[in-house]
């Protein structure tokens, strides 16, 4: 059968199976549809949590920005994963314990104010609309790369599809569905990492794979091999990187916050049972992360190693079938500028003739190495299941902060159960076709606010989460002005250093600090912290009740189910 | 303060000593080895890992994880021991 073939089926299946979880799990109450009925069990919640979290990102686009980086790509690796050791010590449990339904609804009672719950729920909406119109990008590039359908065509093919079992199952149908494209996601992923480790170095375990000699007889480390050619193409050492120290450091730190703050992950350790679940979950979480987060940099040393050997000092005339295949879609370029039909891959970018496409690495490396043709159609399953779970985690938030922070909390408090529940089917119905709108019109800035969403996750909820958590005396006007302040300053430091609004985006030599756009979070997270605090010294201390509702979440026993209310 | 209270208070602070343990931790493996000390660990080799890269690609992330299972682990012992278990 053809790759093509084989396209249709796995994805024609696991869209079946996703439809058939979301009828099987319809959501009947509010509590369903926003918590799946808060009795999910911590390795469902973990599978489901990791899908949730594993997007079009990890799953198309990691690996090959680390093979291109080196050293630098740590920053994704670490900061993507030691976010949720932040998560499960110092967020998950307190707010399982809580036992509301979103992150605004924490905001909006610990700090006793309507006015905190706004401003949350703004942040909330900015960082998850950000997010999904990324999703949903990612959804039409491996349609039309695939299925040979058109991009648009694409986008909407998955609209529909997430639309039906996030409006039908709300949180539970999600919950179920994710944990489907978990196992799709990373199988589909480790499949083609073990064909190749063991093809490149006879070890099948590509985690070490990517530390053993190659397989030709010579003896040579991989890592040592890729080294060398780096060099003498005049690139960095791979192991070394070419990022400033600090900038590394404020960019992991500023991921991992990012992670611990981010809406769509905290509210899934709403779903469990007990306090002790949602601990355990969390680690399970991770654990299923790290499988893919560990072999990602392997497939990146595999790819750029398979990359230089296939292309570098060699005909163009003779190059493989993939790579014609790549060059149509745009996504590879060659441009023979000195006219010897010899492709120069080289650092020096007036000599250089080659552009390779980030996202192309994990998805041709399957080509690459020959690999059968159930495999790259696996692929194409894996990257859209990564996609369709994280778009619909978000668009539950979305729906979530709309329907339950705004309408019943804010706007009409005496709306009724089924009320709710069709104001929430409804707002997750018009955020499925605004983030569908802007996957088809991607604004040119989409791309470099998905990065940014941690900075801004970072910046406003993180210090406002922590501290109403580890600081009984935390008031309401120090962590709204915290809030304010490093949502606004985030947002500054984007829009004149990242996006160009404040006239021609400066040289990286007037960053402050030394520090990108990127690792900014972190600076405006100290800032929220420091505002939080010195506000705080100077206003009236929180009313009795809530010292006590903050004494009484740090007790594990007793959380029950998640409170209606 | 009630009795009720002390043991809460006491509990409290028995989790606060093991988070900041476990976050050094968390912070020596990837901010420490991982990033402020890796060119000093990268002359250290071992198979075709250099040690500091090692850190930063792969090692940071099996602490991390298991950070977690010993955090749950020991809560679940400190949950027990307060009679806060269920």
């Amino acid at each position: 059968m053809s790759v093509q073939v084989w396209t249709y089926l796995l994805v024609g299946i696991t869209f079946a199976l996703y439809i058939g979880i979301a009828i099987w799990s319809r959501a009947g109450s509010t509590k369903e549809f926003y918590v799946a009925g808060g009795g999910v069990s911590p390795l469902a919640n973990g599978m489901a949590t990791a899908a949730d979290w594993m997007s079009a990102a990890s799953f198309i686009s990691m690996a090959g920005i680390i093979a291109f980086a080196g050293y630098d790509g740590s920053v994704y690796l670490m900061g993507w994963t030691g976010g949720y050791v932040l998560l499960a010590l110092l967020l998950a449990p307190y707010l399982r314990k809580f036992g509301k339904f979103t992150v605004p609804d924490f905001i909006g009672d610990r700090y006793y104010s309507n006015t905190a719950r706004m401003v949350a729920v703004f942040c909330a909406l900015i960082v998850s609309f950000t997010y999904v119109a990324g999703q949903m990008r990612g959804v039409g590039v491996v349609f039309s790369r695939f299925l040979q359908v058109d991009i648009n065509t694409g986008v909407i093919i998955g609209m529909v599809i997430v639309l039906f079992y996030a409006v039908l199952g709300g949180m539970k149908g999600i919950t179920y569905t994710q944990v489907a494209q978990y196992c799709v996601l990373i199988f589909a992923f480790m499949v083609p990492a073990i064909f190749i480790s063991f093809q490149m170095t006879g070890n099948p375990i590509p985690q070490l794979g990517m530390g053993s000699t190659l397989n030709d007889g010579s003896g040579t480390f991989l890592m040592d091999r890729l080294n060398g050619l780096s060099t003498e193409l005049g690139f960095a050492e791979y192991t070394d990187g070419t990022k400033s120290v600090i900038d590394v450091f404020a960019i992991t730190l500023a991921l991992m916050v990012g992670t611990a703050g981010l809406p769509h992950v905290i509210v899934r350790f709403f779903t469990v049972k007990r306090v002790k679940d949602a601990r355990k979950s969390a680690g399970l979480a991770l654990l299923l992360i790290a499988i893919l987060y560990t072999t990602a940099p392997a497939v990146s040393v595999f790819a750029k190693m398979n990359l230089i050997d296939t292309v570098s000092n060699e005909k163009y005339s003779q190059m493989p079938v993939w790579f014609k295949n790549w060059e149509e879609t745009g996504l590879l370029t060659f441009d023979d500028k000195n006219k010897d039909g010899i492709i120069q891959y080289v650092a020096d970018k007036d000599k250089n003739e080659l552009i390779v496409d980030n996202d192309i690495m994990v998805l041709a490396n399957p080509e690459i190495a020959n690999l059968p043709a159930w495999v790259i159609a696996l692929v194409a399953a894996g990257g859209l299941a990564a996609a369709l779970s994280t778009a619909a985690g978000l668009l539950l938030v979305i729906s979530a902060s709309v329907s339950h922070d705004l309408i019943k909390k804010v706007f009409k408090p005496n709306i009724s159960e089924k009320g709710e529940l069709w104001a929430a089917r409804g707002a997750a119905t018009v955020a499925v076709v605004i983030a569908g709108y802007f996957g088809i019109h991607p604004p040119g800035f989409v791309a470099a606010v998905v990065a940014l969403a941690f900075g801004l996750a970072a910046a406003s909820f993180f210090p406002a989460i922590v501290l109403g958590i580890f600081y009984k005396k935390m008031n309401k006007e120090g962590a709204i002005g915290g809030m304010v302040v490093g949502i606004s300053l985030m947002l500054f430091y984007m829009a004149k250093f990242k996006l160009g609004w404040l006239g021609e985006i400066p040289d990286k030599s007037e960053w402050w600090f030394g520090i990108s756009p990127e690792g900014f979070g972190t600076v405006a997270m100290i800032v929220n912290f420091m505002v939080a605090l010195v506000i705080n010294r100077f206003t009236p201390e929180p009313p009795q009740e809530v010292q006590e509702i903050v004494e009484n979440i740090r007790i594990p026993s007793g959380a029950g189910e998640a409170v209606d209310h | 303060m009630s009795d009720k209270q002390k043991k809460a208070t006491a509990y409290w602070k028995e989790n606060v000593r093991y988070l900041f343990i476990l976050l050094s931790i968390w912070f020596a493996v990837s901010f420490g080895a991982g990033i402020l000390f890796k060119d000093a660990l990268n002359t250290i080799k071992i198979g075709g890992f250099k040690l500091g890269f090692w850190f930063a690609q792969q090692g940071s992330i099996y602490v991390f994880v298991i950070l977690i299972f010993v955090y749950v682990r020991l809560m679940n012992k400190l949950d027990k021991k307060y009679g806060y278990n269920e």
